[in-house]
């Protein structure tokens, strides 16, 4: 489903990415973990290539781009509008648009990009808001729900695009600890539903019970990579046992 | 003791009337012909492509270093040897202001879009939006929201330029003012009637701008 092969990325003189190959399998829920600054952020971007690569190739589903670093040939807007609409996005902040309501905003996707008629896209955003338990939420603005609410109107806004992939940005990184649950467990019901996803979370918990895979990153490369449950209990790398010793000694105790 | 007499103007009224119809209509003009101009340079220059943006930015800088009286006044008089092309008083003057404007125009309103979060065109990008339609669906409609009071704000000052006008005898309400003062040998009411004309004006375009601003506060 997703094909990663040779991925840069640079910011300026400082390089980010190093060189990324990844394969993720349809039906599989990736978790990709490490310290600040090891560039899985930059690499979720790069998926849906909010961020353009400056080398390598992504293959999506059908869709794929490659990038040969020549700065000359990068692909029109419309194009990268297409690749996008194939993969969903939540956001660390959700993001969600402040001027529309709940209903609106699961709504807009379909209108706007898949130029949905109005009634049907009402319909189906209506079914995705009662999906995430936010059905009596519709008709209200951003700015009055809570962070776990807005996260839930961010995912099903998402998902109103029927994405073949769903990319999850720290989703739960700016909640409050008793807003965190029902989030997760919006994800742990779409992971069981099959979709193919990739999670860039600080949840270890969450990413052993829920993901099939680990990817550790770290200083812009993959350092360990491998089922769920063998990397988070028995890191092979030193970097890896590093980063997981807080949670290993919070599972101990 | 100067003895003020308002009631002997009363007499002119039909002018200063005229006055106050010819600074309101060009005002008008040059506030909607400002803003067309400001939001094809604001957002123009916010273009990749220096060959679009560059000559924008040229243009904002040099009218906004410029002082308005300059511009209108070189509009009239070196524009048209410049360019080989007669121009009345009105149309120099209009050019002038308008151009004037817009460049202001543009500042607040690349400023207002640029300080709309990235997060948003983030969000909608994602949706598989093109850069188009992240405008027009999400950028444009909460920085317009914003950048109203400082738009309004620019737009009291276009209709106090109109005051210049007066200097290439276009017969605005300073002009009138004025040639009812020399008539009437009575500079002291005929200046304080059109001071108080401009402030009947401006003072409650000014409150509603506050209100506004105060609105957007909560």
């Amino acid at each position: 489903m997703i094909d990663i092969q040779g991925l840069q990325k640079s910011f300026g003189d400082h390089v980010v990415l190093k060189d990324i190959h990844m394969h993720i399998d349809k039906g599989a829920v990736v978790a990709l973990l490490g310290p600040s600054g090891s560039g899985k952020s930059t690499l979720l971007r790069c998926v849906n290539l909010l961020t353009i690569p400056d080398k390598g190739s992504i293959r999506v589903g059908t869709h794929e781009m490659t990038y040969s670093g020549d700065a000359t040939r990068l692909p029109g807007d419309r194009a990268l509008a297409r690749f996008r609409a194939n993969t969903g996005m939540v956001f660390q902040h959700f993001n969600l648009f402040p001027h529309m309501t709940a209903l609106q905003n699961v709504m807009e996707g379909p209108l706007t990009v898949l130029r949905t008629p109005k009634a049907q896209a009402r319909e189906q955003a209506l079914a995705l808001l009662a999906k995430v338990g936010l059905q009596d939420k519709a008709e209200q603005h951003p700015a009055q729900l809570s962070g776990g609410q807005k996260q839930r109107v961010a995912i099903a806004r998402a998902l109103a695009m029927q994405p073949q992939v769903m990319l999850f940005d720290e989703v739960t990184s700016a909640l409050d600890p008793e807003l965190v649950g029902e989030v997760l467990g919006v994800i742990r019901d779409l992971a069981l539903d099959g979709m193919t996803m990739i999670l860039v979370t600080h949840e270890m918990s969450f990413a052993r019970e829920v993901a099939d895979q680990v990817v550790f990153m770290r200083d812009g490369v993959v350092l360990e990579s491998g089922p769920a449950a063998e990397v988070i209990d028995r890191p092979q790398h030193a970097a890896t046992q590093q980063f997981f010793a807080r949670y290993h000694a919070g599972m101990a105790a | 003791m100067y003895e003020w007499n308002f009631a002997y103007l009363w007499q002119y009224r039909q002018l200063f009337a005229n006055g106050l119809m010819v600074t309101v209509g060009y005002s008008l003009l040059c506030i909607v012909l400002g803003l067309a101009v400001g939001l094809l340079a604001g957002i123009g220059g916010l273009a990749k492509s220096r060959l679009i943006h560059l000559p924008l930015k040229w243009y904002v800088e040099l009218f906004r270093a410029t002082p308005v009286l300059v511009l209108i006044i070189w509009f009239y008089y070196a524009l048209p040897v410049l360019i080989g092309v007669t121009m009345t008083a009105s149309v120099a003057a209009v050019l002038a202001l308008s151009l004037y404007g817009g460049a202001f125009y543009a500042e607040i309103i690349r400023g207002g879009i640029v300080s709309i979060d990235p997060g948003q065109s983030d969000a909608a990008r994602a949706l598989g939006m093109t850069r188009f339609q992240v405008m027009r669906r999400v950028v444009l409609p909460q920085a317009l929201r914003r950048m109203t009071p400082p738009l309004m704000n620019q737009s009291i000052m276009q209709l106090k330029n109109t005051s210049l006008l007066s200097v290439l005898a276009l017969p605005d309400l300073v002009y009138q003012g004025q040639a009812v003062a020399h008539e009437t040998y009575r500079p002291l009411e005929a200046y304080t009637l059109i001071a108080l004309m401009y402030i009947a004006i401006l003072l409650p375009a000014s409150k509603l701008v506050r209100r506004l601003e105060s609105r957007r506060a909560e």
